[in-house]
């Protein structure tokens, strides 16, 4: 897990932090997404501030909701804040949770340029998750999510998401 | 509540993308192709994402226990300020996307300004906004092409809807009062600073799809007054059904 990218976690929460998953995204915890803008202790209190992947994205609600019941198991109170600003980005993202990503069946997301050259259909090069073949194609630029495109294999055939770069 | 304009004001934005977010949300397993179909509600996902963030600031100007439902649901036809472009009616597919990307052009200026703005919620709804609207303008900006520049009948009924549409352009860059305090305040955007830029834009595009960029000078407004076309009262009719049958309901 990089924790550079999340300065304001207080360490003896991580446990806890990290056994709350994305709901639709399982495999990937609330520290993998990099949604987590802060969270400490305060008293009694634990103060989370969560930040939205993209505004609509329905899974806030029930991460705000797990969170909140994951530290109610444990004992503790935890206060959930929605925070907008900075705006997340999908460079968030751990290292760890982009394997794992990966290992699930979702192209973990390309750099910004080449993202645009993907979607656009201009070049080849998001990796098919089943074979690994970039011989591949977009199909639609919105997936199953808000945060997906959908992409064919040419090669093994196979359908697959793309987790959209964010900027 | 001591701040009516910057309520207004609030409303005049997130009332375009609640109600442009329910056009599109009434061809969800109705899209032409299930990619399309899984597109529109993406991006009325981001509308309505959009919108909450909106109405939940709006209902902390009103206070007194106010939430977002209240300022979505809990209003009158005359008190939604949404502009009449985003309320006609999804005649087809090719009307659909010229409202869309009319509409994109604009919102994407519009966040762009909002961005600078002096009031920090707004200017952070518009911080994440932008890359969302980016998206959406690059795929309705798409979509003009291909129909534009697709087949006889495509290429028609495109023209048809761009043409139809026009006349709803010009009341985007309409101030209100609102929108001229907010202006003054240094958190509102003056978009009729823009009108060139997005005519500009929008003709490139155009030009780009073989669209014939319309002539016509008859412009209609009224939405940003509370006055809007016969179409509205269907939206809120289905919109406002819930809570009107079950007031003060919850998910």
């Amino acid at each position: 897990m990089t924790v550079e990218l999340q300065p304001n976690i207080d360490i003896s929460l991580v446990p806890i932090l990290e056994s709350v998953s994305d709901p639709e995204i399982p495999v990937l915890s609330v520290l993998d997404m990099g949604v987590i803008r802060e969270a400490i202790q305060e008293g009694g209190v634990v103060k989370i501030k969560l930040t939205p992947t993209y505004s609509g994205c329905p899974a806030m609600d029930v991460i705000g909701d797990d969170l909140k019941k994951a530290f109610s198991e444990k004992g503790k109170t935890a206060i959930v804040e929605l925070v907008l600003a900075p705006a997340w980005t999908t460079d968030w993202m751990s290292e760890a949770g982009t394997i794992k990503l990966e290992a699930y069946g979702i192209a973990a997301p390309l750099d910004a340029i080449a993202d645009k050259e993907a979607l656009l259909g201009n070049k080849k090069l998001v990796k098919c998750t089943n074979c690994g073949s970039t011989n591949t194609h977009v199909v639609s630029q919105f997936g199953s999510t808000a945060c997906k495109a959908l992409f064919k294999c040419d090669d093994c055939q196979e359908p697959f998401d793309y987790f959209k770069c964010l900027k | 509540m001591n701040n009516n304009n910057l309520y207004n004001y609030i409303l005049g934005i997130a009332d375009n993308t609640l109600i442009l977010g329910q056009r599109l949300g009434e061809l969800c397993g109705h899209g032409p192709a299930l990619e399309t179909d899984i597109a529109l509600t993406n991006i009325a996902l981001d509308l309505f994402g959009q919108t909450r963030n909106y109405f939940q600031y709006a209902a902390l100007l009103v206070g007194d226990g106010k939430a977002e439902d209240d300022v979505a649901y809990m209003r009158t036809e005359r008190n939604y300020f949404n502009v009449l472009l985003v309320e006609q009616p999804n005649t087809h597919f090719g009307y659909v996307m010229g409202r869309q990307f009319l509409f994109d052009v604009y919102h994407l200026l519009l966040l762009e300004g909002l961005q600078n703005s002096s009031d920090i919620t707004l200017a952070a709804i518009a911080d994440k906004g932008i890359k969302e609207v980016t998206y959406h303008k690059r795929f309705s900006g798409d979509w003009m092409k291909r129909l534009g520049d697709g087949t006889a009948e495509s290429r028609q009924k495109m023209q048809e809807a761009i043409d139809d549409l026009w006349r709803y352009t010009d009341e985007l860059f309409q101030l209100t009062k609102a929108d001229k305090a907010m202006i003054y305040e240094g958190i509102g955007v003056d978009v009729s600073n823009f009108k060139e830029a997005y005519y500009q834009e929008v003709s490139e595009i155009l030009n780009e799809a073989t669209i014939t960029v319309p002539e016509n000078k008859y412009f209609t407004s009224g939405g940003k007054k509370g006055i809007h076309t016969e179409h509205m009262g269907y939206i809120l009719a289905d919109l406002q059904y819930m809570q009107r049958t079950y007031p003060n309901m919850k998910w």
